[in-house]
């Protein structure tokens, strides 16, 4: 992607501690490249939050260096650093009206009156807002708000928005919806996007790389379809969609390929991704949709094993069907609803395989 | 269904809707009604009746006016302007006769003495003496006393002929009655109320702003404190309500007087010498000092109380938006306390307007307040004076009252 010194906001070794005891952001290195969308997606304590904060300088790091195009910004106090801010509950200005939450930075920075109201006007119509400016934040819907927040954000033409869970007070539909209108606006004005959630879905549709966050440390940085299909981790596989894990032993391993002895003692194709020697442990991670029961497309002279069904969920658009496999009570499934798809009934018998590249061998 | 918009609505069986609403909530009204019986019935007889009598008090004084009837009589047949004949003389000296059958004097006396000074004696004479008086009474009277033949004294009679004055408001306001019936400042010497209404509210004010600026770093600190940490803070902050007021007026006289720890303190480490202590006790900085530290909780609770409630992304949201911290907390911040600097300075402003118990422990001759003086006339049994100046008093808390529910709203009012 982007290598560090072109980078337009780069962290470079950065530690954060709050007690003196823990780090709660671990030896952070993360190069974020001019006009993409960047995603810190992961569960809350993993310093995704923190990390932000640390960029918007409401928190200092405990050691290493933040740069904004090239400068070290670490002693940089908030309001100098020109980095627009939406916050996870809109923090617009109860006591002012929307036009006057626009004008609030502009006047900051002692713009004139006719080109603040040049510039509010325009970043109300760019979130489709344009007739509310007289409006005061509690009079509007949650949505609105949060278009309010986007418009206050860019308003003053920042280089860099920093977005800490935006969406997550709005429910599905709207959040859907905006994720669109987020990811148009990026598009258009050409900003960088330093993006904060801990839903995947939300990660996954709007970004160009998502950074997945865990204990301090980021444990994959990968564009949505890589970390869905080839997560690097056993972490990553398993926060990022729904997968079946298996365990077992590594038996043969060779170029791009190896194969895997389970624990129940049956044989299965994957493909080593941090297994690198044979007899080593590992969890075999394959996503339910690239499961296939049907021996016609079994991949030629790759294993098969034996499962068994044990519970048949019918959700409308998809098929969801629980198999015992391998000594495992929860592998499961997932079949499209197409016409003449067969419908499995608990208690068959039937045989499951996959490409060798949709089973990944990771770390245990 | 569009017949229905057109007729009332109805129940099922045909009652009308509103009725049938009606009798379902009439029981639960009327238990809610019941439940909260007593302590209206309590407001009632403890507060709003006292008020109402004190109100009635400051216009009602029926200390001549009963006892003097011959007199009332004669005003009454003879309008302003009359002469003041020997009959009106005469009408006199027989109620006085009477007054002194019934002890009496005193209380006319009194009456008149509000509004003519110095007349409480001459009446006690003239009614010891009414029984040997001879005609023509005018002559005998004034023989007695100049002030018998004061036109003024006459003037004065006539508004104390009816029960119902507002003479105590114009005694209240520092004004008197002129010969001609007119109202003119009282002499230098006796205006004392009005000066002291505007010491009351100066001091009040700038207690209320002492304890504004004392009050908002600490509410703030309280407020981003952890749970844990404040609540600690907040015992501090409410010790003094579990002491008596007394102790704690008393411990400011042992702190601050002239030979007090703190006037010790300083002599000791040479600051001050030791035949020039200073005076912080028995006057008015005495006052604004104790006051200040006895109402500073009702300043920090209800800032704190809104404080509490502000979002610390509010501030963030300003910085990142290029505002410098004095910017945030000057436009953003402080704004939105507004509500609890204005519920926090009317009540301690209202406290402090109303306040006895420590200007007159620590107030000396300078550092008293209104109602110390309510509570001299009350103490020499001046109902109707006393009354007329709680009555000014209230009148002027209400409006004060009445601007705060124009600028900011009762509704925001919060008190902790």
């Amino acid at each position: 992607m982007t290598s560090p010194n072109e980078a337009f906001v780069a962290f470079e070794h950065v530690q954060k501690s709050y007690d003196g005891v823990s780090l709660v952001v671990k030896d952070l290195n993360l190069a974020i490249g001019k006009g993409e969308f960047l995603t810190m997606l992961g569960p809350s304590g993993s310093g995704k939050t923190t990390t932000l904060m640390m960029l918007a300088g409401f928190e200092t790091a405990t050691h290493g260096e933040i740069k904004l195009d090239g400068v070290n910004i670490n002693l940089v106090p908030p309001h100098k650093r020109g980095i627009g801010m939406v916050f996870q509950n809109y923090a617009l200005f109860p006591h002012m009206t929307v036009g006057e939450n626009l004008s609030f930075p502009l006047e900051v920075r002692g713009m004139g009156k006719s080109e603040r109201e040049a510039k509010i006007k325009r970043a109300l119509d760019m979130v489709q807002m344009g007739a509310f400016a007289n409006r005061r934040p509690a009079q509007l819907s949650g949505g609105q708000q949060q278009r309010i927040a986007l418009a206050r954000a860019l308003v003053f033409d920042p280089k860099l928005v920093l977005m800490d869970e935006p969406l997550g007070a709005l429910d599905k539909q709207l959040r859907e919806h905006m994720q669109f209108e987020i990811k148009h606006l990026h598009e258009s004005l050409g900003i960088t996007v330093v993006y904060v959630t801990h839903d995947q879905g939300e990660a996954l549709t709007m970004s160009d790389r998502v950074a997945v966050f865990n204990d301090g440390r980021i444990q994959q940085l990968a564009p949505p379809s890589d970390l869905y299909e080839r997560p690097e981790n056993s972490f990553v596989a398993g926060f990022i969609g729904e997968n079946n894990k298996l365990q077992g032993t590594v038996e043969e391993i060779g170029q791009g390929t190896c194969t895997v002895r389970l624990a129940t003692g049956e044989v299965i194709d994957a493909t080593p991704v941090n297994v690198t020697q044979k007899g080593q442990k590992t969890l075999v991670s394959i996503r339910p949709e690239r499961v296939e029961y049907k021996p016609e497309l079994f991949p030629a002279g790759a294993h098969s094993i034996d499962a068994e069904v044990l519970e048949f969920i019918y959700m409308g658009d998809m098929f969801r069907t629980r198999l015992r496999v391998a000594g495992s009570e929860d592998f499961v499934i997932k079949s499209r609803n197409t016409q003449g798809q067969r419908m499995l009934r608990p208690g068959e018998k039937i045989k499951v395989g996959w490409h060798p590249q949709d089973a990944r061998a990771l770390d245990p | 269904m569009a017949d229905v918009s057109q007729a009332p609505l109805q129940t099922a069986d045909g009652r009308p809707l509103k009725a049938a609403l009606a009798k379902a909530q009439a029981r639960a009204k009327r238990r809610a009604f019941l439940l909260v019986l007593p302590l209206l019935a309590f407001v009632l007889l403890t507060f709003v009746l006292p008020i109402l009598q004190m109100l009635q008090r400051s216009f009602y004084h029926d200390g001549f006016s009963a006892n003097a009837p011959a007199t009332v009589a004669w005003l009454e047949e003879h309008p302003q302007g009359s002469e003041i004949d020997e009959t009106a003389y005469a009408a006199l000296v027989s109620d006085l006769a009477a007054m002194q059958k019934a002890k009496t004097a005193g209380a006319a006396g009194t009456r008149i003495n509000y509004t003519y000074p110095g007349t409480i004696s001459i009446f006690k004479e003239a009614a010891r003496e009414a029984a040997k008086l001879q005609p023509p009474y005018k002559a005998a009277l004034v023989a007695l006393d100049k002030k018998w033949e004061d036109p003024l004294l006459w003037v004065t009679f006539r508004h104390a002929a009816s029960p119902w004055t507002t003479d105590f408001y114009m005694v209240s306001m520092d004004l008197r009655r002129s010969t001609d019936d007119g109202l003119q400042r009282a002499e230098p010497e006796m205006r004392i109320h009005l000066q002291l209404f505007v010491k009351t509210f100066g001091l009040s004010a700038l207690i209320t702003g002492l304890c504004l600026l004392l009050a908002f770093p600490i509410a703030h600190l309280l407020a981003i404190l952890p749970m844990r940490k404040s609540n600690l803070l907040m015992i501090l902050v409410l010790l003094p309500f579990w002491t008596s007021l007394l102790v704690r007026t008393s411990s400011w006289i042992a702190l601050g007087q002239e030979s007090g720890i703190v006037n010790d303190i300083l002599v000791g480490i040479g600051i001050v010498a030791d035949d020039n202590r200073i005076q912080m006790m028995y006057n008015k900085y005495g006052t604004i000092l104790v006051m200040t530290h006895v109402l500073l909780p009702f300043m920090v609770l209800p800032l704190y109380s809104v404080m509490r409630v502000i979002p610390p992304s509010y501030a963030r949201a300003a910085r990142s938006l290029g505002a410098t911290s004095w910017t945030t907390f000057r436009r953003i911040y402080l704004p939105q306390t507004l509500p609890g600097i204005a519920a926090g300075s009317l009540l301690v402003f209202i406290l402090a307007v109303g306040y006895y118990i420590t200007p007159a422990l620590v107030g000396g001759a300078d550092g008293t307040l209104i109602s110390n003086l309510i509570s001299f006339h009350m103490a020499k049994a001046n109902w109707s004076q006393a009354a007329a100046l709680a009555a000014m008093l209230l009148v002027l808390v209400l409006i004060l009252y009445w601007l705060y529910d124009r600028l900011i709203g009762i509704d925001r009012l919060k008190l902790g």
